[in-house]
């Protein structure tokens, strides 16, 4: 995750010391991805090294403040331009799991299936929640609004990313009932989940999915 | 709030639903014995793929179905065994509907629609078109009192749908794909008025295969070949799960 840019975007709105970067960072992504302060000092201090920020004295507190560089501010700029890389996809504990409980002696891929939606709709649920509360601050146009909209941003990414696990786990349930169906029905039945209601042990039909996978 | 709502009675209780369609080899088991209780300020989300009962049980539980067995209890009153009369009557009175198509009358405007079920019942006319006003005002839809449906964005006309399934006392919508025919952007702020009158009092059931629809809901229950096979809680509504437990 780039805290490198995110540092840089903050500091691009002027000189800034290490706390502070610190809060207004969580403040526009609400806590999303915490940041502790050493973290914030580390990046800081390779970021200084690669001659992106500059120390800039201090405030009058007496806190040191740092300042974007020229070409801190060319590298924020190509971050913005260039799309974030997809040429190698996260590794995604999820996905791994469902294709090592495909054919799995003993395991319940349904169960599996069904656990994980309750718990990914379960946290749309609280996204949900947060979203209105960060659109009713939107709307009402009360103080630090830019943050609000980040924030507002910020949950909204989070419900698209679980909704579109969500549609995952129910697409894997669908395709799963519909490969344990041997071939005649599965013809005469296009509609997998009406199929299901007529198949009532679906998890004794698992083995089968994973040969029919395999062959 | 959950305290509140743990000593209150359910707006609906379904009681062991059974609904099953034919018999001998062709039956089918639409619904296999479905226990559920809303209470007033909730709003629960049934999820499911197509043909596991979600439709059924919505219809079952606004009484325009028969179960094969089982208790559908609407405001303390069981509507499998009330008469004809006292059914329909209580379709009028306590129970509103939100369809996919919106089903608004095309010859009446937006308040005449919301007014309908009031008139309906026997109240004057005049009375029925102050609560259909209040209902639109308060729902902030007052400036679209005079139109007619086809005036309407599709999204206004489900809000209208919205005013006019909660008009008057009543306090149970069925809502069933109420988003289906609209875009995101517009479903979110239908599923948000949906909200927000459960919020202030309804209880509502919310049929939907969209799960960013569903996460509006207090719970969402999952239908599988007729049976709740899961359900999700609220944070903050554990005590509400215990007082529907210690209720069954």
């Amino acid at each position: 995750m780039s805290i490198r840019h995110g540092l840089l975007a903050l500091l691009e709105r002027g000189p800034r010391y290490g706390s502070q970067l610190r809060t207004e960072f969580e403040s526009r992504t609400g806590s999303t991805w915490p940041l502790n302060v050493g973290q914030v000092y580390t990046t800081l201090a390779r970021l200084e090294r690669d001659g992106l920020v500059a120390p800039d004295g201090e405030d009058a507190a007496g806190h040191t403040l740092y300042a974007i560089t020229d070409a801190g501010r060319t590298e924020l700029f190509q971050w913005y331009e260039r799309p974030v890389d997809r040429a190698n996809p996260p590794r995604d504990e999820l996905s791994i799991k469902l294709a090592m409980a495909v054919g799995a002696p003993g395991v319940d891929i349904r169960a599996v299936i069904q656990s994980q939606r309750h718990a990914t709709i379960k946290a749309m649920q609280d996204y949900t929640r947060l979203k209105a509360t960060a659109l009713a601050a939107v709307e009402s146009g009360r103080s630090h609004e830019r943050d609000d909209v980040a924030w507002l941003l910020v949950l909204e990414q989070l419900i698209f990313q679980t909704e579109a696990e969500a549609r995952w786990l129910d697409h894997c349930e669908a395709r799963l009932v519909r490969l344990s169906l041997p071939a005649d029905r599965r013809a005469a039945e296009p509609e997998p989940p009406q199929a299901a209601a007529e198949t009532p042990a679906p998890t004794t039909t698992q083995p089968r999915t994973a040969r029919s996978r395999r062959g | 709030m959950p305290e509140q709502r743990k000593s209150q009675q359910p707006v609906l209780q379904l009681d062991r639903l059974v609904r099953t369609h034919g018999s001998g080899a062709t039956e089918v088991h639409a619904l296999r014995g479905i226990d559920l209780s809303v209470f007033p300020g909730e709003l629960v989300a049934v999820m499911g793929p197509s043909g596991s009962g979600k439709s059924t049980l919505l219809t079952l539980a606004g009484g325009l179905d028969t179960p094969s067995s089982g208790r559908v209890v609407v405001e303390g009153t069981d509507i499998t065994t009330a008469s004809r009369r006292q059914l329909a009557a209580l379709r009028r009175r306590s129970i509103g509907y939100v369809f996919q198509d919106y089903n608004l009358i095309p010859a009446l405007t937006a308040a005449e629609n919301v007014a309908l079920p009031r008139e309906l019942d026997g109240i004057s006319a005049r009375k029925a078109r102050a609560s259909a006003l209040a209902a639109l005002e308060e729902m902030g839809l007052g400036q679209l009192a005079d139109r007619f449906p086809d005036e309407m964005s599709g999204g206004q006309q489900q809000r209208v749908a919205i005013a006019r399934a909660l008009v008057g006392d009543r306090r149970l919508v069925l809502a069933d794909e109420p988003t289906g025919a609209l875009d995101s952007e517009t479903g979110e702020s239908v599923l948000a008025l949906l909200r927000a009158r459960c919020d202030a009092g309804a209880a509502g059931i919310l049929v939907t295969h969209e799960p960013r629809f569903a996460a509006w809901a207090d719970r969402v229950v999952f239908l599988r070949d007729g049976s709740v096979v899961d359900e999700t809680l609220r944070s903050h509504a554990d005590s509400l799960l215990h007082g529907q437990a210690a209720g069954q």
